[in-house]
């Protein structure tokens, strides 16, 4: 029998740090690497989490959150960033904090072809939206990372997306 | 068999002015171009949030909002152009269902920044249709003002989320907008909701 895999703590690092930062409302287009933080902000009855048909809908979003008052967390794959791209120029002429929090696909151990392109794409698409892009490779640096991320874009007022590692995530099994 | 098209008579201007005069503490987003525009001769306001670029975002930043502020009236005037780049965002604003938002679309068939170029509710797609799929509480498409008079008190009772077409004619006017900084809207915005912790 096979041995149960112990499931990672690095969701539930993100989910808790959202708690300490304040964040009230939580919008994704789902991704595998989102799922268990997904299902913690869904079990929070004093967190709002919507679920997009599109990623760029939920940069849209949390510049309504913050016009009202509200912090928010935006969780994205990385094949998502390229639909965002023109509603971050909002982000970058009004000077809207934005925490994106993006899980990559496309790079470390990669299985689908399809995924590489936007993969690499990523961080430079980044860049020239006016995007801050930090990074982290290791899972025991999540939490840190995310409180990090969150304080120079709410402390700022600048968009601020963490790259969460294909390597974090770890191998996708496609052999069965 | 096709229906029958109405020709619209209602003019832009003069519809967001009636719309707008009742909106006391409501909080504003517009659509990029005409509704912008229109929305600012009707009067400028703190609480109006311009949209000048960022198509098919104007829905969405009112879910935001809306949800940030239960307690507030939140109302989208944005144009048929605008709201067609985001069908989309009308399935995750219908499965919210934040009762406290109204959307309304200056609806003129037409991409009027662009050179007038037809748009597809010229060819019969119905927004208000597409809403009401999506689940939105209250939704119309309007041809006439004793329509347009019946939905406005409506448009501010929070039994929403709310949808309303409003077919107008293909009149355009001047940009009367002077204000086009997008931190000083947006920060103008969070200190007339929010006083002093704006700048928290």
């Amino acid at each position: 029998m096979k041995a149960q895999k112990k499931p990672p703590a690095w969701p539930r690092d993100i989910y808790e740090v959202f708690k300490q930062v304040g964040i009230k409302q939580v919008a994704y287009v789902p991704d595998a690497g989102h799922t268990q933080l997904i299902k913690s902000c869904h079990a929070d009855k004093r967190m709002k989490v919507i679920s997009l048909t599109t990623e760029e809908e939920g940069v849209a979003m949390l510049a309504g959150a913050w016009l009202g008052g509200e912090r928010g967390a935006l969780l994205m794959q990385s094949s998502g960033v390229g639909n965002c791209i023109n509603m971050l120029s909002i982000m970058q002429e009004c000077r809207f904090p934005l925490l994106m929090i993006v899980t990559m696909r496309g790079e470390w151990g990669e299985f689908n072809p399809w995924q590489v392109a936007m993969g690499q794409g990523t961080p430079p698409v980044l860049v020239h939206a006016g995007v801050v892009v930090q990074r982290v490779d290791h899972a025991d640096e999540v939490r840190e990372h995310v409180f990090a991320a969150a304080q120079l874009t709410f402390n700022t007022s600048r968009p601020v997306a963490l790259l969460i590692s294909q390597r974090v995530i770890g191998f996708k099994d496609w052999s069965k | 068999m096709a229906a029958k098209k109405i020709k619209a008579t209602l003019d832009r201007r003069e519809v967001i002015n009636q719309i707008l005069k009742p909106r006391a503490d409501s909080l504003l987003v517009t659509g990029l171009g005409s509704s912008c525009y229109d929305a600012a001769a009707a009067g400028d306001h703190p609480n109006t949030f311009y949209l000048w670029g960022g198509m098919g975002a104007a829905a969405m930043i009112g879910l935001g909002l809306a949800l940030a502020q239960p307690k507030r009236q939140v109302l989208v005037i944005t144009g048929d152009g605008e709201m067609l780049m985001a069908l989309g965002a009308l399935a995750t604003i219908g499965t919210q269902g934040p009762p406290n938002l109204s959307i309304v679309v200056i609806d003129n068939e037409l991409y009027s920044e662009t050179g007038m170029q037809p748009t597809h509710t010229s060819r019969g797609v119905e927004l208000a249709g597409v809403a009401k799929a999506a689940k939105f509480a209250r939704t119309d498409t309007v041809y006439t003002q004793q329509q347009l008079k019946s939905w406005i008190p409506k448009l501010y009772t929070p039994a929403g989320p709310a949808f309303v077409a409003i077919k107008v004619n293909s009149n355009r006017y001047p940009m009367a907008i002077r204000l086009r900084d997008g931190a000083h809207i947006k920060n103008r915005f969070r200190e007339a909701l929010l006083g002093r912790s704006a700048f928290d």
